[in-house]
């Protein structure tokens, strides 16, 4: 490998007296077929990621669709300073983060539970069929879940039946602000926590044997087994993973928002990115979302950085 | 395992058991809740009360009504196409791309690294891809659901690491004996790396069926709608009008309910039918895209 990287900087010396274009011509030759590939890719990336990249310079000019982006004017920051005066933008801010914070406390802990009960039980066939069953809903379109959670939650649906047999009231729950968070967050549980646990129990499964063996030996019963060593196997995963999400803390997407919300709700309900649908696509007020977008994405990107960093320091495994 | 088991041990496994099965239960309930009250009498539905855990009367007047909508069959058909079609150009770039990445001693492989992994940190945001989408003249057409998202960036970077992992060796002999760059992706890469490639393409393939959001916002004319987007206006918004035709109102009101969980069911039946098999290959993924890149 020494030698190997030895001769390899001395053909760089070489090169550089043939020149950067004489390497990119050399390159050509021998390369062209996958240079043609590459302009295929550069293309779509160019157009459909490159593209919007540079359309976002939109955020600080007076767009209007018939001057084009090149003709507007320039109104540098104007847009964000109404953004931040805006009556909704406090509202749509906390939403989001609020939304994120439930997720978290209650979301995130069940797949690890149901991934430690699993990988507890002994017969494969019941282990097999409660993955089945768990893993069934990630499966489902949203539109179909969102479909079943407007009729579960209507006055004469489900829920409301079993409130009823429960000796409660019948409420609208999409209708009502109060309890739009409590039927986002626990309808995200039932569609996410048995496909969630497949990356615990991965990480359980490739804990090797001999560490149980080794520690029954030791006169470890099942209980110390559990704390002493498949506790610590799946730590440095929970760990990574708590850290990511963090780093999704303002990233809501917003799909299901509005497939659940409507004018009642809006209170608790709407969130950046489906304020943004909101006032860009339907209202046509492109540079003002725009720039609501733009500081959604540099929070977003902020956040993943920084937590990427975190979790590299915490453990080995980071996403790049 | 050896262990010898205390009386804990025993009644730890009964509650294990217990909370897993309610926990299957609480996720299974409501898709078996749907097909039951699609089968069920509307009318005798709508004077039961309790739990439901059969057919109420059985009836299959919720299925002929959405079989005889025209909306489910243009739905259905152009679904098909949007997944057909765009998951073969999803493998096809796909493909190419993680094979310019994949290749050692390219000059541009880096510079062209570094283009794809910006993209997985930033955005433009909705407004400007969607004026970008328009600007082209994609807007209302078939291709704006497959053009904009022909390559998912993090599947890329799957179907990349599993080109690397290929054995050098082959490729080397393959060039010595003349073959192309062409050749060895189409011909040596592509079968190689099957298992991945069949692992993407379901990615690919359950994420154009379950898509409507893109529909939603570029797409104007119903003909061209997908699936998703009628689902959504006979679940979400409640427009069960045009499958019921001349039913007295009062009654309306008890079918549309058994329709709209028909029209689920109706919808959902294929993804039901390849389930072991997606569920199987979407683990694999899984673990596949856990291996650091």
């Amino acid at each position: 490998m020494a030698f190997k990287k030895k001769s390899s900087g001395g053909d760089t010396v070489i090169m550089k007296k043939d020149s950067l274009i004489g390497k990119i011509r050399k390159d050509y030759q021998k390369n062209y077929i996958v240079i043609y590939m590459m302009l295929i890719v550069v293309a779509y990336y160019g157009v459909f990621h490159y593209a919007p990249m540079y359309g976002v310079t939109m955020a600080f000019k007076d767009f209007s669709i018939a001057r084009g982006l090149m003709k507007s004017d320039w109104v540098g920051f104007s847009h964000f300073i109404n953004f931040f005066n805006d009556i909704y933008a406090w509202r749509i801010i906390r939403n989001t983060l609020l939304l994120s914070l439930y997720q978290l406390v209650f979301s995130f802990p069940l797949p690890i539970l149901l991934a430690l009960s699993l990988n507890e039980l002994r017969g494969k066939v019941f282990k097999k069929t409660v993955q089945s069953i768990t893993y069934l809903p990630h499966f489902i379109s949203v539109v179909v879940i969102c479909g079943m959670v407007v009729e579960f939650t209507s006055q004469e649906g489900l829920i409301n039946d079993i409130v009823e047999m429960l000796g409660g009231e019948r409420v609208s729950f999409l209708l009502d602000p109060k309890y739009f968070r409590t039927v986002y967050v626990s309808t995200g549980i039932w569609q996410s926590m048995g496909w969630d646990s497949i990356i615990y129990l991965a990480a359980l499964t490739a804990v090797d044997v001999e560490l149980y063996e080794a520690a029954s030996i030791d006169g470890a019963g099942r209980f110390r087994q559990f704390l002493n060593v498949t506790l610590p196997a799946i730590t440095p995963t929970i760990v990574v993973l708590f850290i990511l999400k963090i780093g999704k803390f303002m990233s809501q997407g917003s799909e299901k928002v509005i497939l659940l919300y409507n004018e009642n709700t809006y209170e608790t309900a709407d969130i950046i990115s489906s304020y943004v649908y909101r006032r860009g696509l339907l209202n046509a007020d492109y540079s003002y979302s725009a720039a609501v977008g733009l500081f959604n994405s540099v929070v977003n990107l902020i956040l993943v950085l920084t937590t990427n960093k975190l979790s590299k320091k915490f453990s080995e495994t980071s996403l790049w | 395992m050896v262990v010898k088991r205390g009386i804990g041990s025993y009644i730890f496994d009964f509650f294990n058991v217990v909370f897993l099965t309610l926990l299957s239960i609480i996720c299974l309930y409501p898709f078996l809740y749907v097909v039951f009250v699609s089968f069920s009498d509307a009318t005798q539905l709508a004077n039961y009360s309790g739990i439901v855990f059969k057919p109420v009367g059985f009836s299959t007047a919720a299925y002929e009504a959405v079989l005889a909508d025209p909306d489910i069959y243009i739905g259905y058909g152009n679904t098909l196409f949007y997944v057909v079609v765009g998951t073969i150009v999803n493998i096809f770039m796909t493909c190419i791309a993680a094979y310019c990445l994949s290749r050692r001693n390219f000059f541009w492989q880096k510079p062209l690294m570094t283009m794809v992994l910006i993209t997985m940190f930033f955005s433009g945001g909705l407004i400007p891809h969607f004026l970008v989408v328009k600007g082209v003249g994609l807007l209302n057409s078939r291709w704006s659901l497959i053009l904009p998202t022909a390559i998912s960036t993090y599947n890329l970077m799957i179907m990349k690491n599993a080109f690397q992992g290929l054995p050098e060796s082959i490729e080397e002999a393959a060039k010595i004996d003349g073959a192309n760059d062409l050749v060895i992706l189409f011909k040596i890469v592509f079968p190689l790396a099957l298992p991945t490639i069949a692992v993407i393409t379901l990615y690919y393939a359950v994420g154009h069926w379950n898509a409507w959001f893109n529909a939603m916002i570029y797409i104007q004319d119903r003909e061209l709608f997908p699936l998703q987007l009628f689902l959504r206006e006979i679940l979400i918004s409640n427009s069960t009008d045009q499958m019921m035709g001349d039913v007295a109102t009062a009654e309306k009101e008890q079918i549309s309910e058994t329709i709209q969980y028909a029209t689920i069911i109706i919808a959902t039946v294929p993804i039901l039918f390849l389930y072991p098999f997606l569920q199987k290959y979407f683990v694999k993924g899984i673990t596949v895209g856990a291996v650091k890149g």
